[in-house]
């Protein structure tokens, strides 16, 4: 009979699931995994580095960079950690636009996640479903900042501009679309952005029915993920996890309830907690989530409607003039000239904001010694804790599990390596 | 809006009293500004702080979210001076060849943010590490999140965390020399990559980069905020 020894197994860097570029060395015992070590790293750009070399609005476009797809509520934290260093507050209509977008943002996170776990693991057909969705809300994202992906729309002292009174429609036909199915995609599209997203707020409970229709009471989604990579609640906060990975362990812990930034308080939503700790709770927790993010929308919209008002500061040493008060005013041309070659010197001191990300807890720390480019600028990702636990989470289970635990775990190599 | 529960004074005062209480055998200093409370402690002491702060039953920070290292080598110096014109306005030129504080004992930082579940309290702890030879001790047994932080900061900035069940670099190449993320390291980094035909493997090559500063560092002292925070000498000046 032949010797079975330990031996080690290199995954990735370029494996379908491993999400980008994470290599893992797994040291294993037949199937069953003795050790795992994450290499990361390989997407390292040092956005912190380069933070420390621009000023402090040239960076907000890095935040999007980071975790690419919940790339709006990195730029909240970012902003708010800006915010509160030079001790301004956004208008209250730039916090409900905030808090939409922020929602529409755990949104589309969410399904990317749900499209990508579930192709991991084996569920085809969820990723076109996902995607269909994801579809319409880069649509918004493109609508406020003309980025489908990165829009660099939150800055300090409020966001960009206004949201759009049309939304953007599909023009003409070409040889892949008709006319016809060019007007059923305008359908929609006939209003402002608001009419376009509270129809996507009537719709999407239903897409979530499908989604659940399709795996939560499967059997093949339930043997790869019920009792798969369970983590006790004392571990979770140990390990440092924040977000739905702390709630599916059934910690009530969320940002947005318990130190309210935005609208937060002023909106109703609940918290979903998961009671097992494993992957299927945190897939429960998940879904749910995406519920109650469509029911804060509505609240945002229906608010939004009713409250027009300025969606930025009137202070023009930190939000640029308009571009028409430049061309008769003086004022308006140097403060503008001074904005963009030099920026603001926020006062000296350190500041921590963070924000409940799609994933967890993102914040910033920002050290000022008062120049118009932050002195230290440290990124505190959700996906960094969560990844490091892989190790103690994946031991004792067999070689695919792996999979379904990083799935679980929703890692982005854009926040991790930043 | 949503004013931050975590900035009400009063809040505040009773963290600050709180830890006054809990740390009163223990050299510290409480720091409140911008809505925060940062705990300044000798490295000697983190780990026995550190136990306090994790099991007291007033404090209960039982989690660790965020473990950083700040290298305070360059802090208040800036690349284009405007204090005074001369007949011919402002000099354009760009220093670029700083001073730094090198082997200052106060050079680098340990920053820490602590959590507490319980008692919705967030708390920031810094202890201070020479510049010569950085060494802080690990508080993985504390908890366990700060492996990887603490990886990430022995990589990044050359700290050592004494005690630490696995001190690997983490973020840069392998094989990477240098830690990139001190003040003395230059942006643009020391060497590039490429794969050579001839020899039919990557090679390091000294970059080609010219370094550049597109928007100068500039220091203004505004009037918005004299004697509101903290003065811009390095913390440890």
């Amino acid at each position: 009979m032949p010797e079975i020894r330990n031996y080690t197994l290199n995954f990735g860097p370029q494996h379908p699931s491993a999400h980008g570029v994470l290599r893992l060395v797994l040291e294993m015992s037949g199937e069953v995994i003795e050790r795992a070590d994450p290499h990361v790293g390989l997407l390292h750009r040092g956005t912190e580095k380069l933070a420390e070399s621009k000023p402090y609005n040239q960076s907000i476009g890095y935040m999007d960079r980071l975790d690419y797809v919940s790339m709006m509520c990195n730029e909240h934290g970012y902003v708010r950690a800006i915010e509160k260093l030079l001790g301004v507050e956004a208008p209250e209509r730039a916090q409900y636009i905030r808090t939409m977008f922020d929602e529409i943002t755990r949104i589309l996170n969410h399904l990317m996640w749900l499209a990508a776990h579930g192709l991991d693991i084996g569920a085809m057909s969820i990723f076109l479903y996902c995607f269909r969705e994801r579809e319409d809300l880069l649509d918004c994202y493109e609508a406020v900042s003309g980025a489908r992906m990165h829009a660099t729309y939150y800055r300090p002292g409020g966001v960009h501009r206004d949201l759009p009174e049309q939304m953007p429609r599909y023009r003409g036909s070409s040889k892949w679309h008709s006319e016809k199915t060019i007007a059923k995609r305008n359908a929609a599209r006939q209003g402002s952005l608001l009419d376009f997203i509270e129809d996507f707020t009537d719709r999407f409970p239903g897409h979530v029915d499908e989604y659940e229709t399709l795996l939560t009471d499967n059997r093949i989604w339930k043997q790869r993920t019920v009792g798969i990579g369970v983590v006790s609640p004392e571990r979770a906060l140990q390990l440092g996890f924040t977000g739905p990975m702390l709630r599916g362990s059934g910690v009530e812990w969320d940002l947005r309830k318990k130190q309210p930034y935005a609208a937060y308080d002023k909106v109703e939503f609940d918290i979903p907690v998961g009671v097992n700790g494993d992957c299927y709770d945190r897939y429960l927790v998940r879904m749910e989530e995406m519920r109650q993010s469509n029911h804060i929308i509505r609240q945002c919209v229906a608010w939004l409607r009713a409250h027009p008002g300025p969606v930025a500061i009137d202070d023009h040493k930190i939000v640029p003039p308009l571009r028409a008060d430049m061309k008769d005013d003086m004022e308006a041309l140097i403060h503008h000239f001074k904005l963009f070659t030099e920026g603001y010197c926020p006062p000296p001191g350190e500041v921590y904001a963070c924000v409940e990300a799609p994933k967890g807890e993102f914040g910033c720390y920002i050290v000022s010694d008062g120049a118009n480019k932050p002195y230290r600028l440290k990124v505190r990702a959700p996906g960094f804790p969560h990844l490091a636990a892989l190790d103690e989470m994946s031991q004792g289970h067999m070689l695919a599990d792996v999979v379904a635990i990083i799935g679980t775990l929703d890692i982005v190599f854009g926040e991790i390596d930043r | 809006m949503a004013t931050d529960i975590l900035s009400n004074p009063e809040r505040l005062t009773t963290l600050v009293k709180v830890l006054d209480g809990a740390l009163a055998d223990h050299e510290h200093e409480t720091l409140v500004e911008h809505g925060e409370v940062t705990l300044v402690i000798p490295a000697a002491a983190l780990l026995e702080v550190a136990w306090i702060l994790r099991d007291h039953p007033d404090l209960r920070f039982e989690q660790l979210i965020d473990l950083c290292g700040v290298d305070y080598a360059a802090y208040g110096s800036s690349q284009w001076t405007t204090d005074d014109a001369s007949n011919t306005g402002f000099g354009r030129g760009v220093d670029r060849d700083q001073d730094f504080a090198l082997d200052h004992p106060h050079r680098f930082a340990v920053v820490y943010h602590l959590l507490s579940l319980v008692h919705n309290q967030r708390v920031r702890v810094r202890v201070y590490a020479d510049g010569a030879q950085p060494v802080v001790a690990s508080i993985v047994p504390v908890w366990a999140a700060a492996n990887w932080f603490e990886r990430e900061a022995f990589d990044l900035f050359g700290i050592l965390f004494s005690g630490h069940p696995d001190l690997r670099r983490i973020l840069t190449d392998y094989g990477f020399v240098g830690y990139p993320f001190r003040k003395d390291f230059p942006l643009s980094g020391h060497v590039e990559m490429r794969y050579d035909p001839a020899q039919g493997r990557v090679i390091y090559e000294p970059v080609s980069i010219t370094p550049r500063v597109l928007v100068p560092r500039v220091i203004r002292d505004d009037h918005r905020y004299v004697g509101t925070a903290v003065s811009s000498e390095a913390p440890h000046a």
